[in-house]
């Protein structure tokens, strides 16, 4: 099988998820008592930063199946849109607020484009640019 | 409507390679089955809105049953027989288990965790003085690992291999590399879910 040269896009994904997790892990272990935000800050934005630098090498990418990409990212997005609501709820519903809440629903916010975004890649990978468009109509 | 399928060449100890395989029409995502999936979500919501212990504990259990028993099922079980089955047999278990897999493992994940969280708080497990915070701690920390091979491996390679497998020639490398690392990801995942069943036993007892 012929491979495609593209960026590391399953590696750092998985490694801003694991910085995403991590952040998340280390404020649910303080929770509810006073959790000091700077290391959830630093692997939030970490965890961002590689998911902004991950969009943007793909963009980079010539001749990538993006209908294809779009087409099944939509989708995913929704799903993973709802699983991040129902965290979210269940933060709001135990009374969470200020830094954490913010640090939290940024997290899942990061958490919510970024799996899409790997499912995505993961099936626009394997078409050609104009077998991509021909799926998508 | 089916589509064919060129099967990978075999290798030389192997067994005698097929001719075009049949693929069987399937739905990446199965409608029907998302009925089941809203039902599961609003039962998660409801339970967590009605601050009663019995729900969440009922969710959390059956759902970290289903979850932790199909991972160790699929990975240490079925991964290795469809590992040994002819690639037309392959092929049609793969168009009838995947589907499947793609509603009901975020669902059962979901809900576990949704429903541990909050019965964590109710039962006070979360709070630093609780002699069983340590434990819950180390449940996020096995679970936060899965997630990040479930999420990042495993989920794109399920959805992945179906859209490969409706394509008017679905390429036989794909799938296989697809479902090898489906396959590879379960297995660690069920090997890890030995280390929360550990876990969940310490903190129940």
């Amino acid at each position: 099988m012929e491979e495609r040269k593209l960026p590391p896009v399953t590696q750092v994904g998985m490694t801003s998820l694991a910085l995403i997790v991590a952040g998340g892990i280390y404020l649910s272990a303080h929770l509810p008592e006073h959790v000091p935000l700077g290391p959830a800050v630093a692997l939030l934005a970490a965890s961002a930063l590689l998911m902004a630098g991950n969009l943007a090498s793909l963009a980079r990418v010539p001749g990538f199946a993006w209908r294809r990409f779009f087409e099944i990212g939509r989708w995913a997005l929704l799903a993973y849109v709802v699983t991040a609501g129902m965290i979210e709820y269940v933060f709001l519903h135990n009374h969470l607020s200020g830094g954490p809440l913010i640090v939290l629903t940024l997290s899942l916010v990061v958490f919510a484009v970024h799996v899409p975004m790997l499912i995505a890649f993961t099936v626009a990978r394997y078409y050609e640019p104009a077998e991509g468009a021909a799926a998508a109509e | 409507m089916s589509v064919a399928a060129q099967a990978p060449p075999a290798s030389p100890e192997g067994p005698p390679p097929h001719g075009p395989v049949a693929i069987p029409d399937f739905e990446i995502v199965p409608r029907k089955g998302l009925i089941i999936v809203a039902v599961a979500a609003v039962a998660v919501i409801a339970a967590i809105a009605s601050n009663k212990l019995w729900p969440l504990e009922f969710l959390h259990v059956a759902g970290g049953a289903a979850w932790t028993i199909i991972d160790l099922f699929l990975g240490l079980v079925l991964g290795p027989i469809m590992g040994s089955m002819s690639v037309p047999a392959r092929i049609e278990f793969t168009t009838k288990l995947m589907p499947k897999m793609v509603l009901i493992m975020p669902t059962v994940v979901t809900m576990t965790l949704a429903a541990g969280w909050e019965l964590g708080v109710q039962t006070g497990n979360l709070l630093s003085a609780s002699p069983n915070h340590g434990w819950v701690v180390a449940s996020f920390i096995v679970v936060g690992v899965m997630a990040v091979i479930a999420l990042g491996l495993l989920e794109p390679a399920n959805i992945a291999v179906l859209v490969e497998l409706k394509k008017k020639r679905p390429n036989p490398q794909v799938i296989e590399r697809l479902m090898k690392r489906f396959m590879y990801s379960a297995g660690i995942l069920g090997a890890m879910q030995i280390a929360t069943l550990v876990i969940m036993t310490k903190i129940a007892s």
